[in-house]
């Protein structure tokens, strides 16, 4: 409690020469700067006075800008438009329910996308709950405490775990994880952790469980590498005050250094909820594709992203297709909806304390 | 045979996955002995096929499963089906500690995958297989969740032995499983079984025979339980030409015969009826003539069964209305 409280004296003390320390100093162009300039002119300066007037291009050069952050826009606007039209089928004949129902029946053409959005959601929710830990524990000992022979290792080997195509996890996952979850990690958690209702059934090795925790594996290198990124742009000033302090390493890690890049780590937990909302193929080998809504971990479970991938090849008839195309409609939702929450969460978080970078 | 002179003919088709090894083999062997063709073919799945061949965006398709009646009046190129080749579908299991190849009724098949039989020591398996002690622990039902042709033959004959598969799942080519988990392709069922231990699947003969795993017999119409294989497969084919329909498109599965190996399929090309490129009709129909003479004989080779006679000669008559 009081290391907070020494934080800000220690600040506003320091900040106490500059009268207003938290606007920076805004750039106001002078209005007129080649008459104001004096006699010997600087090598730049000489250049631009040879240049033309830079109105033009300065103009142009913000036009081409601002086209390039609409292009962004335009994307989103047209892959929304294109999922919306190619599932106009789907829309009529289910409309928005399409969402929240169950069905998934190709030979009757009876359609709904709610395990398919139930299964994305558990198993990125569940693989985040196990990598943020680690993913943090990874960065802070990188770049709070890590020897110096270790360091190189580790962060190669966590970029090279980011590198590996998810082919490649998936087929580790069958051949590995799965008759680890099966004989091993299965049984242990039904014996410890059966009462919470969560283990329960038969477990086949495979099913929500299995793919969370190689989403987890997989988001894990994205969101250390850049938390030890943004780790390591705290600058040292913030940590050399706060032990100065007589905090104590844990503290100051606390206080000086996750305090001040928590924005930066809510956008790196985002970037891996991101790959693990959208991972298709390695969830598809483990998780069983098949569309029910259990509360037991054990339980098969299908993602969005999986069925289309099983599905559309194979898709005959306009309904069952115009379906499948609405089941990327959900994905597209599901993300959007998903990256505006957590938008919501940082702004809840960081609103009235903004954070101290320097 | 072409005009001398003619320019190069470029055929582009694309549909089933199954057939794809021996059609890739007898598209190479044909352009060599014809220099001025070549074919192309994709292997997008055997629904791909069909949508890119009704809207004639290639110069034929290919399908494990014939087009349903409203595919075909809603296509804008109306197409025939030429049957090709066969293949079949096989039960593999993997119960530790049973090594005999198990003997499988159709109607027991379906109550696997209706969540009906649960357990490998019910008495209806045990029934099927004297004298082989059969463990109490649970079945795993494992099946294909890509959309597959080797899922519609499946299906279909579980549709045609068990009403209850009928009303409460039908054929396609993915259906909604009552139980079980679904793995991509025949490998995935193929490795899941494998390592799963008192697991249930159904994958395509070739590639159990290609990658040497053991299945189960099936019982067929008359009774005999068989074992699959390509003269199993092509008996049930004879047996059904003598009902074969104008336009082939028949179902084979659970055929009479006891020869008969009951979940076999045909696989069609779809061949546009009146092609806009009467040139490229010309070369087609010359490709499907070739396949009889030539390319069936190919095909056990590659462990699909070729069509029995008296499909052939029907084929060879029907080539004569590509134009």
């Amino acid at each position: 409690m009081s290391s907070p409280r020494m934080t800000t004296e220690n600040e506003s003390g320091s900040g106490l020469p500059n009268i207003v320390p938290a606007p920076p100093a805004k750039f106001v162009s002078d209005p007129n700067p080649v008459s104001s300039a004096p006699a010997a002119p600087s090598m730049i300066r000489e250049y631009l006075n040879n240049c033309d007037s830079g109105a033009m291009a300065d103009k142009s050069f913000a036009a081409v800008m601002l086209l390039c952050a609409c292009s962004i826009f335009a994307i989103v606007a047209f892959i929304f438009g294109i999922l919306v039209v190619h599932s106009h089928l789907s829309l009529a004949q289910f409309g928005w329910k399409f969402f929240a129902r169950s069905a998934w029946d190709p030979v009757s053409g009876d359609f709904g996308a709610f395990p398919f959005i139930y299964g994305t959601l558990a198993t990125s929710l569940l693989a985040l709950v196990m990598a943020v830990p680690l993913a943090l524990g990874v960065a802070i000992f990188l770049t709070e405490l890590c020897p110096q022979v270790l360091r190189a290792p580790i962060s190669f080997l966590t970029e090279l775990l980011a590198a590996i195509p998810s082919v490649v996890y998936g087929l580790w996952a069958v051949f590995v994880l799965v008759p680890i979850m099966r004989d091993t990690l299965g049984p242990f958690l039904y014996k410890f952790f059966g009462w919470t209702g969560l283990f329960e059934g038969a477990n086949f090795g495979v099913g929500l469980l299995t793919a969370s925790i190689i989403l987890a594996i997989m988001i894990l290198p994205i969101i250390s590498s850049l938390t030890r990124d943004i780790m390591t742009a705290v600058p040292n000033s913030q940590r050399e005050a706060v032990l100065a302090l007589g905090a104590t390493r844990w503290e100051m890690i606390r206080v000086g250094v996750l305090r001040n890049s928590r924005i930066g780590i809510v956008g790196a937990i985002m970037l891996g909820l991101g790959r693990a909302l959208g991972e298709t193929m390695a969830v598809t080998m483990v998780i069983g594709n098949h569309p029910e809504i259990s509360k037991s971990l054990f339980a098969p479970g299908y993602t969005l992203a999986s069925v289309i991938a099983n599905e559309f090849s194979e898709a005959t008839g306009d309904l069952y297709l115009s379906a499948l195309i609405e089941i990327g409609l959900a994905l597209f939702l599901v993300t959007i909806i998903v990256n505006a929450i957590a938008r919501l969460m940082v702004w809840a978080v960081t609103r009235g304390a903004p954070a101290r970078v320097h | 045979m072409l005009a001398a002179g003619a320019s190069a003919q470029n055929l582009n088709g694309a549909g089933a996955t199954f057939p794809y090894p021996i059609y890739s083999k007898w598209f190479t062997e044909y352009s060599a002995a014809h220099s001025n063709v070549k074919i192309n073919y994709q292997s997008i799945g055997s629904g791909g096929g069909i949508r890119q061949v009704t809207e004639g965006t290639v110069d034929f398709g290919a399908s494990d499963g014939p087009m349903s009646d409203e595919q075909i009046a809603g296509a804008k190129v109306k197409v025939m089906h030429i049957p090709t080749v066969l293949g079949a579908v096989v039960p593999v299991y993997n119960i530790p500690g049973v090594n005999k190849e198990l003997n499988f009724s159709g109607d027991v098949i379906a109550d696997i995958y209706l969540g009906k039989i649960t357990k490998w020591n019910d008495a209806r398996i045990a029934k099927d297989n004297p004298g082989v002690s059969l463990p109490g622990n649970a079945i795993l039902p494992v099946y294909r969740s890509d959309g597959s042709g080797t899922t519609y033959i499946f299906t279909d004959y579980l549709s045609k032995v068990s009403s209850d598969w009928t009303s409460k799942v039908g054929k396609n080519t993915s259906v909604k499983w009552p139980t079980g988990i679904g793995q991509k392709g025949n490998e995935g069922v193929a490795g899941m079984v494998r390592q799963s231990p008192y697991s249930f699947g159904y994958v395509e003969l070739i590639y159990a025979v290609q990658n040497k795993m053991s299945y189960g017999l099936v019982k067929n119409a008359a009774g005999k339980f068989v074992k699959a294989s390509t003269a199993g497969v092509t008996a049930a084919a004879a047996a059904a030409a003598k009902s074969m329909p104008a336009d082939y498109r028949v179902s084979i599965t659970n055929a009479a015969g006891a020869e008969s190996y009951p979940i076999s399929s045909f696989t069609w090309l779809l061949i546009p009826t009146h092609s806009t490129d009467p040139a490229k009709a010309k070369v087609l129909a010359d490709f499907l003539g070739w396949m009889l003479d030539h390319g069936e004989a190919e095909a056990s080779g590659l462990t699909y069964a070729p069509l029995p006679k008296p499909v052939q000669d029907m084929v060879r008559k029907s080539i004569a209305n590509v134009k």
